[in-house]
């Protein structure tokens, strides 16, 4: 599989506190790769060095392309979707008005497709996105990347404050842009049961390393890995 | 009531070139959360652009009042990317600092460019008035309010329908997300100081027929726009409109009714009425309190 996103020795730090020290990593065209780690390992740093909202050393490519020391909205056109811890939802702004945003850098926007991903955001386009509940947010927020038409879609810690039911609908629907729409993903999660389904391999960070890589299937028998993050 | 009829629309004229001044505050306030002092004296160097090419480059009005506006927008722009653009990083205050900074040099340059002589500024709008049901409507106070809220509409229309409107809300909301959509919000604040700009050098050019053109003429204004625009909510652009008009009507009809209130008076009624809208309700009549997750 040819790599899409390829980390070369990458490290970040913030102030005088080193967040990444030295990642490599790859995600493969059309591939989903989960980053997992205790808190403060370097997931989310991870996705804020690609999407170049931390200052950071070493090499980053995109399709072959060096990604130099670009800003967020270059790193966004070059077809980078990140959708942040918190989401990035504009809460003030009408759902419509959130998706149009998300298609601001293309010229003609196909919201036609994205309603048949989430058909129901048709009958709240009107409703200001911050009176959504968390999971629809969280939808909202993979509605409006997708709309930007990304090569690779960055999500940070999907699951966070969602029902369990709801974390299951968030990440059908990430498998199902993937496999239709041949988008890779970049997942961070804390939940690494239902990330190491949806992925074919994964990252485990710790302390701003990589600590153990491998596929999915491999991880989930990973002693541990198991103990530590599976829980059983 | 004649009397009244004729205080409101003269508050209104009044009342809206301090809510279009309010108004160019609040688009900057509400991007940076930075109180740009120089805003008066940025529309007193465009109106005096006016005059100069008015009684010196032989333009007529209209188009001297077109051009000024573009040419206000273009300046706004140039300050932004020139003078606080490099200040990104810095505290909201260094940023104020700059356009306090900014306020003494225009009104420095004006006076040597110009002289700080008075100069009579001509307005479009004839001295006669209607009379209508005995009412006196004078057209140079009806041209102001229609002048100063066409401006106002075109603007809100921008921001309501435009992709570059939203994106400039958006980027304002949160400028980081709106970043990871490809927004340059760099730019877009470029763009809300030309807007701003643009928006003031209308108030200049529609108060000076009535102050006479000085370098100082928009002082008085700036102060009137702080409290109008702090009487509708900082971050309400509704607000510094409604708070201009509210303000304006205000002023006249206590100067017409209360005896005490002389044009002395004026100022420091406006400035009262900022502190008491600071110390009873802080975030204005159409602000919302901020609550913040600590």
């Amino acid at each position: 599989m040819a790599a899409l996103l390829e980390l070369n020795d990458v490290s970040a730090r913030y102030g005088q506190v080193t967040a990444l020290d030295g990642i490599s990593l790859t995600v493969g065209e059309g591939e989903i790769v989960a980053l997992l780690g205790a808190n403060g390992a370097g997931k989310t740093t991870t996705l804020r060095a690609v999407s170049g909202t931390v200052r950071r050393s070493g090499e980053i490519t995109l399709g072959g392309r060096r990604l130099g020391r670009t800003s967020p909205e270059a790193v966004a056109r070059s077809g980078v979707a990140h959708v942040p811890e918190g989401r990035g939802i504009f809460a003030e702004l009408t759902v419509w008005e959130n998706l149009r945003m998300g298609a601001y850098m293309v010229r003609r926007p196909d919201f036609r497709i994205v309603l048949e991903y989430f058909p129901w955001l048709e009958t709240r386009r009107a409703q200001q996105a911050g009176t959504l509940s968390g999971g629809e947010q969280q939808m909202l927020a993979l509605a409006r990347a997708f709309l930007g038409r990304p090569r690779l879609l960055m999500l940070d810690e999907p699951s966070l404050g969602l029902a369990p039911l709801v974390t299951r609908e968030v990440f059908r629907v990430v498998s199902d842009l993937n496999r239709k729409e041949g988008i890779a993903v970049l997942v961070v999660e804390q939940n690494a049961s239902i990330a190491l389904t949806a992925a074919a391999r994964a990252y485990v960070l710790e302390t701003g390393r990589v600590a153990i890589a491998g596929t999915a299937d491999d991880l989930k028998s990973n002693d541990a890995v198991r103990s530590a993050y599976l829980g059983y | 009531m004649q009397q009244f009829f004729q205080q409101l629309v003269a508050g209104c004229a009044d009342g809206a070139i301090f809510g279009s001044l309010a108004l160019a505050l609040v688009l900057i306030y509400k991007a940076t959360e930075v109180i740009n002092f120089a805003q008066g004296e940025m529309a007193m160097f465009t109106t005096y652009i006016c005059w100069a090419l008015i009684t010196h480059h032989g333009f007529s009005y209209w188009p001297a009042f077109f051009l000024t506006i573009v040419i206000a927008f273009v300046g706004g722009v140039a300050l932004q990317r020139t003078v606080i653009r490099p200040l990104e990083r810095a505290s909201v205050l260094t940023v104020v600092m700059a356009t306090i900074a900014l306020l003494v040099i225009l009104n420095g340059l004006a006076a040597w460019i110009w002289s700080p002589q008075l100069q009579f500024f001509p307005s479009p709008f004839p001295t006669s008035s209607w009379v209508i049901a005995g009412v006196h409507i004078s057209k140079q106070d009806a041209g102001t309010v229609g002048v100063t809220l066409a401006c106002v509409l075109v603007l809100w229309l921008f921001f309501r329908f435009t992709k570059l409107g939203l994106a400039m809300r958006a980027g304002a909301l949160n400028p980081n997300a709106a970043r990871l959509l490809g927004v340059r919000t760099s730019w877009l604040l470029a763009l809300g100081w030309g807007f701003a700009a643009a928006l003031g050098s209308v108030s200049g050019m529609m108060v000076a027929p009535t102050v006479f053109l000085t370098p100082n003429m928009m002082q008085a204004v700036l102060i009137y726009a702080f409290a109008a625009a702090v009487l509708g909510g900082l971050e309400s652009p509704v607000g510094a409109v409604v708070g201009g008009l509210a303000l304006g009507v205000m002023l006249d009809m206590l100067g017409t009714y209360v005896h005490p209130v002389t044009s002395e008076l004026r100022l420091p009624v406006a400035l009262g009425i900022l502190l008491v809208v600071l110390l009873v309700k802080p975030a204005g009549i159409f602000g919302r309190v901020v609550v913040r997750r600590v």
